[in-house]
């Protein structure tokens, strides 16, 4: 990749606009992401009331071509073999009430479309939002009678990408009327904007201060998240959202919250706020 | 922006001067924040032994030390792929900044530019909450490690 051109670009625009940040000096591509030539994601939408930023882009634009090519052929993301892991899973009978996810919501393509757009959610009886994992784990534990998935484990990274996956293309929106989410939302936002570590950053340092720009070789995205679980080419491996917040709160040299802690529900529900109206990508390829 | 009064928890400020009781300076090394930035300046030397410019280049470089291309691109170590961009490039910095400013913006940038800087304070312990146990009282560089980045900063001169 032509890094020195884009370099000496960035440096170019830097003393053009004289800008201290000199904001999108790499800058997003320009590309659109059109999935195996047919279906297009809404990757560059306008802010929800009360954004920060002029533009919600999606993180697919920070990324080499490679990588987005990547994620717009269906048949080499490597994402999708996840998908089809999920979709086995859906199928399969675990726990003692001898059920599967299929017993009681039938084909997951059909009765799944559009949940995953507009998690996480109000849980009233929980008295918290919950996100994909957790309603897995409820009706694991309620329903099926089965052990509820370890942070993590292979199988609840395929099942919620399974479940994300049906929402492909559909808009990301939170609903923050139900329940106490507001209050949650507002928690979210405090810690978005909570200097943590040794190294002393945000959330809102990078990813909204200097999104557009290199940190050594990443390009710095918005953070949005909707397209996660996400496949990342560093790890080989789905990565999970909660494993992707607390890997940057880790790298801020600080210590970080546990996966589904209070402090990472009210985060999720706050990021996933700032990507409103962008497609779900699920599975997107990260770097 | 809005988080000015954010940055610095209670906690964070509690923390750091639990810690600081902690850490006893060693002879000849002036403790972390015990010296004020003021006018953007710090013209006491941290240790002292004069800054080692070729020993400040390899800790500008290392990404356990001061990983300092992580955000600034830097000419004499093209040999280093992949320089950052979120910082000023630091090709003639010497001729920019003094001694003693370079030694403030390394020690504590948030003392000259602002509480919105991004650049980390790598000798001081006024930092951000629930830092990791491993990191806990300690600064980023020694007071060595700085007067030796800056020694070295101070040869990147374009005129």
């Amino acid at each position: 990749m032509a890094r020195s051109n884009r370099l000496s670009l960035a440096a170019g625009v830097a003393l053009v606009l004289g800008a201290h940040s000199a904001a999108f000096a790499g800058g997003p591509s320009d590309d659109k992401l059109v999935i195996d030539g047919e279906m297009e994601i809404m990757t560059r939408v306008a802010p929800p009331e009360g954004h920060p930023l002029d533009e919600v882009i999606s993180g697919w634009h920070y990324r080499t071509e490679e990588t987005r090519d990547l994620e717009a052929d269906s048949f080499q993301n490597p994402g999708m073999l996840y998908v089809e892991r999920g979709e086995e899973i859906w199928n399969t009978v675990e726990g003692d009430a001898g059920k599967s996810c299929a017993s009681c919501h039938e084909d997951g393509e059909e009765f799944l479309k559009g949940i995953g757009a507009n998690y996480p959610k109000w849980n009233a009886d929980a008295g918290k939002p919950f996100n994909i994992e957790l309603q897995i784990n409820q009706c694991r534990e309620e329903n099926m009678q089965a052990k509820p998935y370890k942070f993590d484990a292979a199988d609840q990274k395929a099942l919620t990408t399974f479940i994300k996956h049906q929402s492909i293309g559909m808009p990301v929106e939170v609903d923050l009327t139900e329940g106490d989410m507001k209050a949650w939302w507002d928690k979210g936002e405090e810690l978005y904007y909570t200097r943590t570590g040794q190294l002393n950053l945000s959330c809102a340092t990078c990813h909204e201060d200097y999104n557009g720009n290199y940190i050594r070789a990443d390009h710095l995205s918005q953070g949005n998240v909707n397209g996660f679980p996400t496949y990342r080419l560093k790890q080989s491996a789905m990565v999970s959202l909660h494993n992707r917040f607390r890997g940057c709160i880790r790298d801020t040299r600080a210590a970080f919250p546990p996966a589904f802690s209070d402090d990472l529900m009210a985060l999720e529900v706050y990021v996933t706020w700032r990507g409103s109206g962008l497609g779900v990508e699920t599975p997107a390829v990260r770097q | 922006m809005r988080t000015g009064a954010r940055l610095t928890s209670l906690p964070a400020l509690l923390a750091g001067l639990t810690v600081m009781a902690a850490s006893v300076a060693t002879a000849g090394t002036v403790a972390p924040d015990s010296v004020p930035i003021e006018d953007m300046e710090l013209t006491q030397t941290l240790t002292d032994n004069k800054g080692d410019p070729a020993a400040g280049r390899e800790a500008f470089a290392d990404r356990k030390k001061g990983n300092c291309l992580a955000c600034h691109a830097n000419t004499d170590l093209k040999e280093q792929l992949f320089h950052g961009e979120v910082g000023p490039e630091l090709d003639g910095v010497a001729d920019r900044w003094s001694e003693e400013q370079l030694r403030a913006i390394v020690v504590n940038s948030k003392d000259v530019f602002g509480e919105q800087t991004i650049m980390p304070g790598f000798y001081t312990l006024k930092v951000g909450v629930n830092v990791a146990e491993e990191n806990a009282g300690q600064t980023i560089l020694t007071a060595q490690e700085v007067e030796d980045v800056v020694a070295y900063l101070m040869t990147l001169k374009d005129n």
